[in-house]
């Protein structure tokens, strides 16, 4: 280590340069090639049972993300976010969690909704437009998207501040202690409220793993337009830990997120996961990534798909025959199918409708518009209202 | 048996009887806790209901209310303290994208009971960012309701009926008053709905509308004119959002004139949506257009001049004559 200056160490030295392949930092159970390798502090825990269902629930939220993308192509979606390649991040951070723990999302969490038992045409019916978000946060303990980027982290801090009153971290009993999980990206990892919802955390000690995907893309800025180190470490200027993990190998995902959450709920803090990742397609239908980064890139990032490591690692080892990939496929092609008959019954909301819920308790005043409202729909022939 | 409190005191005891009859409300803010607030209106609330109770925050207001947001969502009721009106803006992006949207976006799955609580307006020889008055940009937002006290015993009521209400209530404190009066409050008497506005005061010739701290100036300058043979009726508004406009346009249908006063900036202000509403609905009754008195369309000014900003007994009687006169 070189010291240059009375300002201490050169930092290109002691954080090093943003790696490829995600440095020596990088957290990872199975490699790229299928191989499970050992790592000191991580272990994945689950059955090969358990390894066969994380394989399913990626192909079949790649499905959902795939028909997604084409129901956008064909006019049925307004717009979709993809997360084509984040698989692994999201299925390994949505089965580790317990049914006690709560989610908060941003848009693009399609696959942890699939681990929550959300609808995936719910999901469609934020991007048709016929709602902003159908599905009942409680029934599943996952919350509304949220397209403000990083305002969410601050809700699950709050959520997680609620936990604590409610005794429900660090009581020992496994079906009681809950903790939260703030999902956000790389490029929300510049907004205030972000920041803040690290600093409230670590006050207050609140049970939350911020989960940051860095997928390296916010829409066209790299991920060295947000930070001049890797994410993970600036937990530490927070005064909690963070860690780098393979955000496309899902047994590394889930180890690593399982850990974090039981840490939260057994009272000792935040953790900043930063799972690794590439986003392999655009920043949603509207984008175009040829104007902004390199084929070769995306070409690279393929060779490290996090499906297909799993379906080496399941055939070489024997743990899945052809049969096993055969009914997963052809589940994917039922889901598939179902979204896309299902989209198009989504029906429209009334117009009538926006002023149903703007207030817990309907105002004079609001209930006077609607019924103006109404009357001036009912003063057209063939009226909608 | 009555009570001798200041507003501040009102506020105080309010906070205190809602958090006595609901374990779910929590305070938080800036300097709440052992300080009992700058202005010392949560004073005592740590020391009897604990620091999980009466949280004292990191500095930073997104935060703040962010983090209320999901203890909201949790099921408690976060009653947050915004140390001075210029303060807000860093959370506006959460109380307007998030507090005032969850309950619509939600199609009403969540409720957001929420309560913040501005101190607000000028007049006490501040520093800037300290004296201004912020209403009308909640009360232009959808999914919020906005509630102005004028005096100790609204303090008292106001702030316990917002703190239960399932909407948000952004609750705004006309901070000159804090510790400026005391008035007689019975804790055995029902309160008035917390969405109603009040005539303060019965007059024939001109109705003056008026909210927060500048009630309290249009009530001396009634009495001024009173004086000179001129009798004005003065109307508490109470709620921005939603306004109550009923006992307003009963009172404009008999005196044909309106006049409103505020310390906000008059430039889309309250006081442009009550001229037009007053417009739309009694305007066969009125003998003058609807005049509006507020501060100059400027930056708050340094305190030397405070006074001659913001709109005081002389500008509000001015305007009373321009309408007479017309």
């Amino acid at each position: 280590m070189t010291h240059s200056s009375g300002f201490g160490p050169d930092l290109a030295e002691v954080f090093g340069p943003a790696h490829q392949d995600g440095g020596p930092e990088l957290i990872q159970l199975l490699t790229p090639e299928g191989e499970r390798v050992e790592h000191p502090d991580f272990a994945f825990d689950g059955t090969d049972d358990d390894v066969r269902g994380l394989y399913r629930d990626m192909v079949l939220t790649r499905r959902i993300d795939t028909e997604a993308t084409a129901l956008q192509r064909h006019g049925e979606l307004g717009i979709w976010a993809q997360l084509l390649g984040q698989e692994a991040a999201q299925i390994g951070a949505g089965r580790a969690l317990r049914p006690q723990d709560y989610v908060f999302p941003t848009y693009r969490e399609h696959g942890v909704a699939w681990c929550r038992g959300v609808d995936p045409l719910n999901l469609l019916g934020l991007f048709r437009g016929v709602d902003q978000g159908g599905w009942d946060p409680d029934a599943n303990n996952f919350g509304l998207y949220t397209i403000v980027i990083g305002a969410q982290t601050l809700h699950a801090t709050g959520y997680a501040m609620g936990m604590q009153r409610d005794g429900v971290v660090g009581t020992g009993d496994p079906d009681r202690d809950a903790a939260v999980v703030a999902h956000f990206g790389d490029g929300a990892s510049s907004q205030g409220d972000v920041n803040e919802a690290f600093i409230f955390a670590a006050s207050y000690n609140a049970p939350v793993v911020f989960f940051c995907q860095n997928n390296q893309w916010a829409i066209s800025e790299p991920i060295e337009r947000q930070s001049r180190i890797p994410l993970y470490q600036r937990a530490l200027g927070f005064g909690f830990p963070g860690l780098r993990v393979d955000g496309n190998d899902v047994l590394a995902t889930y180890a690593v997120t399982k850990a974090a959450l039981q840490r939260a709920r057994d009272g000792q803090g935040p953790t900043l996961v930063e799972a690794y990742t590439y986003r392999m397609g655009a920043h949603t239908t509207t984008d175009d990534p040829t104007r902004y980064r390199l084929s070769d890139d995306v070409e690279k990032w393929k060779l490290r798909d996090p499906i297909a490591r799993v379906e080496v690692y399941l055939k070489r080892n024997g743990l899945a025959d052809d049969a096993f990939f055969a009914a997963i496929k052809e589940e994917a092609d039922a889901l598939g199918a179902t979204l896309r008959e299902g989209v198009k019954l989504l029906p429209d909301p009334q117009p009538l409708s926006i002023f149903d819920h703007v207030y817990s308790e309907m105002t004079d005043e609001l209930a006077a518009q609607r019924d103006g409202f109404a009357a001036y729909l009912d003063s057209f022939e063939g009226s909608r209202a | 048996m009555t009570t001798k409190i200041t507003l501040a005191k009102g506020l105080n005891m309010g906070l205190r009887k809602a958090m006595e009859d609901d374990p779910k409300v929590l305070l938080m803010g800036e300097d709440v806790g052992k300080l009992g607030g700058v202005f010392r209106i949560t004073d005592g609330l740590q020391k009897d209901f604990g620091e999980d109770r009466v949280i004292d925050s990191p500095l930073a207001e997104s935060g703040i209310v962010g983090t209320a947001v999901g203890m909201a969502m949790r099921g408690y009721r976060p009653v947050v303290e915004i140390q001075f009106d210029g303060f807000v803006y860093p959370a506006y992006d959460q109380i307007v994208c998030q507090v005032a949207k969850i309950h619509f976006r939600s199609q009403g799955k969540i409720k957001m009971p929420m309560v913040i609580r501005i101190p607000f307006g000028g007049g006490i020889g501040a520093v800037e960012h300290h004296s201004e008055s912020p209403e009308a940009q909640f009360a232009h937002t959808p999914g919020l309701k906005v509630v102005a006290c004028s005096n100790p015993v609204d303090g008292y009521w106001m702030i316990q009926q917002a703190i239960a209400s399932d909407d948000p209530v952004i609750f705004l404190e006309p901070k000159r008053q804090y510790h400026a009066d005391k008035a007689e409050l019975d804790e055995s008497a029902t309160p008035d709905a917390l969405f109603t506005s009040r005539v303060v005061r019965a007059g024939t010739d001109v109705t003056v509308l008026s909210y927060g701290p500048m009630v309290k100036t249009c009530l001396k300058a009634a009495e001024a004119a009173a004086g000179e043979g001129r009798s004005l009726e003065v109307i508490d508004l109470r709620t921005l959002s939603p306004l109550d406009m009923a006992p307003v346009l009963e009172s404009v249908r008999r005196t044909g004139r309106a006049v409103v006063a505020h310390e906000a900036h008059v430039n889309l202000g309250l006081g442009a949506e009550l001229a037009a509403r007053i417009t739309e609905e009694c305007f066969y009754s009125l003998e003058a257009p609807v005049l509006r008195v507020g501060a100059f369309d400027t930056p708050y000014p340094p305190s030397r001049i405070e006074e001659d900003y913001l709109p005081d007994l002389d500008r509000v009687l001015d305007a009373v004559d321009r309408s007479l006169d017309f």
